[in-house]
C-alpha cells in the first residue's frame, strides 16, 4: 500500500475475530482503529471535519482551527492540520494525561486548559468562548458537526460491509455518538435487520457528583433512533475485558474497547445462532499506560483510580 | 427486593444513602415506592408522569428507553440505577 501523504493513509483497518472470547455459537470481531496513522478512529473524523470545511468554504489557507477535545480528536486534527498548513488550538481539561499533551505539542498544536472539575463540558465552554472572541478561528465542533458521523457512514461502515457482509450487529462506545450514528445508519440502510448497540461509559461517583441534573448534554451528532439499545458499562467491567483481550487474544486496546466487548458479549443471545458481531476498537492501549490501567495490581483499585476519566 | 442506586447529587434526599431498596414489579412501581419513602426525590425525578429528560434510568445496566420505559420489568434481584446524563468522553 502506497500513499501520497499521511492524510491519505487513514482507514482500511483490520477486522479481527475473537475466537477465544466470543460466546459459543457467535463470532465477535473487533475493528482495530488503533491502526490509523495517529493511533485512533478519530483520524477518520479529523480528516472529514477539515475536508468538509474546506469543501464548504468555511476554512481557508492558514486559518486557525480551534477544537475542544481531551485527546484522540485533537491528536488526529493536529496531524491533519500540520500537513494541510492550519495552526491548531486544542482546549483540554487540565487533567489530560502527559502522553496526550506531549503528542499534541509535538505536532505543533497550541494547548489551552479548562478546569478539570468541568470535564469535557468545561472544554466545550472554554472553546466556545475563545471562538466567540476570535472571528478568524474555525471551530469544527465534533459534537455537533455532521461530518463526524459522515466519516463513519462513508468509510468505516463500507469497510465492515466489504469484509463481513453477514454482519448482524454493531457495538461501539458512546462519546460524541459519531461512531454508532454513522456506522449504524449505513449498516441499517444496507440491511435493516442489523442491530446497533451503544456501550455507555459509567463514570465514578465523583464525575456525577460534579454535575447538575439540568446541565445534562446530549450531543447533536448522536441519533438516538439508530440505537436498538444502550447499555452502561462501569470501569471495573470495561477494564477487566480490556485486560482479558490482551491476555487471551493478544490484542492491546484502549479501555473503551473493553466496554464494547462487554456489550457485544451480552447481546449475542439476542441474535440468531451463528451471528457475527462487529465491535469498535477505537484505539490501542498506549495512551493509557500512565493511568496504570495495565499495571499489575488489584483490579478494583485500578478501576476506581481510572473511573473519573475512563476513556477520556 | 430490587435495589435503586441514587446518584450523589440526589443523596441529600435519601439521608446520604447511595442505595435504597423498594418493592415493585416494574420501574414505575419501584420509583413511586422510592419517592413515597423519600418525598424530596419526587420533584427531582419526575416531570408529571414521566422521568425528567436528563435523568437516565437503567435496569441491570440497560437504558429503559430501549426496553419498555417505566413498564420495564424489574426482578427481585434487579438493580435500578438513576444517573444524570453527562457529555461523553473523547479519548
Ligand atoms: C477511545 C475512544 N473511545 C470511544 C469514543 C467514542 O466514539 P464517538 O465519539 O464516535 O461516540 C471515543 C471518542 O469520543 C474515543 O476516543
Amino acid at each position: 500500500m502506497r500513499f501520497g501523504d499521511i492524510s491519505q493513509a487513514i482507514g482500511n483497518t483490520p477486522l479481527v475475530a475473537l475466537p477465544r472470547l466470543s460466546p459459543k455459537g457467535y463470532t465477535i470481531h473487533l475493528k482495530l482503529e488503533g491502526h490509523n496513522p495517529t493511533g485512533s478512529v478519530k483520524d477518520r473524523v479529523a480528516r472529514y471535519l477539515i475536508e468538509q470545511a474546506e469543501r464548504h468554504g468555511l476554512l481557508s489557507p492558514g486559518q486557525r482551527v480551534l477544537e475542544p477535545t481531551s485527546g484522540n480528536t485533537g491528536i488526529g486534527l493536529a496531524a491533519i492540520c500540520k500537513v494541510k498548513g492550519y495552526p491548531l488550538t486544542c482546549v483540554l481539561p487540565e487533567n489530560t494525561s502527559q502522553e496526550r499533551r506531549q503528542l499534541l505539542t509535538m505536532f505543533g498544536a497550541e494547548l489551552v486548559f479548562s478546569p478539570a472539575t468541568e470535564g469535557s463540558n468545561g472544554s466545550v465552554r472554554v472553546a466556545r468562548e475563545l471562538a466567540a472572541a476570535d472571528s478568524h478561528a474555525y471551530m469544527p465542533f465534533q459534537y455537533g458537526n455532521a461530518a463526524n458521523a459522515l466519516a463513519h457512514y462513508e468509510t468505516t461502515a463500507p469497510e465492515i460491509i466489504a469484509d463481513l457482509p453477514q454482519v448482524a450487529a454493531f457495538v461501539a462506545g458512546l462519546g460524541t455518538g459519531g461512531s454508532v450514528t454513522g456506522v449504524g445508519k449505513r449498516l441499517k440502510r444496507w440491511n435493516p435487520d442489523v442491530k446497533v448497540f451503544a456501550a455507555e461509559p459509567e463514570y465514578g461517583d465523583l464525575v456525577y457528583g460534579l454535575r447538575n441534573l439540568d446541565e445534562g448534554y446530549v450531543p447533536e451528532v448522536l441519533d438516538v433512533d439508530v440505537l436498538d439499545s444502550r447499555i452502561k458499562v462501569d470501569s471495573r467491567k470495561a477494564l477487566g475485558a480490556t485486560r482479558e483481550l490482551a491476555e487471551v487474544e493478544g490484542i492491546f486496546a484502549g479501555v473503551s474497547t473493553g466496554a464494547s466487548l462487554v456489550v457485544a458479549r451480552r447481546v449475542c443471545n439476542r441474535l440468531p445462532e451463528g451471528a457475527h458481531v462487529v465491535a469498535m476498537s477505537p484505539d490501542g492501549g498506549w495512551k493509557y499506560l500512565s493511568t496504570g490501567a495495565y499495571a499489575p495490581g488489584d483490579l478494583d483499585e485500578i478501576a476506581t483510580a481510572i473511573s473519573g476519566t475512563l476513556w477520556a | 427486593m430490587p435495589t435503586v442506586r441514587i446518584p450523589s447529587v440526589l443523596r441529600k434526599h435519601t439521608d446520604g444513602a447511595a442505595k435504597v431498596t423498594a418493592a415493585g414489579g416494574n420501574v414505575g412501581e419501584v420509583l413511586r415506592a422510592v419517592t413515597a419513602d423519600h418525598p424530596g426525590l419526587e420533584e427531582q425525578l419526575f416531570d408529571g408522569d414521566s422521568v425528567r429528560g436528563f435523568i437516565n434510568v437503567y435496569v441491570d445496566d440497560e437504558d429503559i428507553r430501549y426496553v419498555s420505559g417505566l413498564d420495564t420489568p424489574v426482578e427481585r434481584d434487579s438493580e435500578v440505577a438513576l444517573m444524570p446524563a453527562v457529555a461523553g468522553g473523547d479519548g
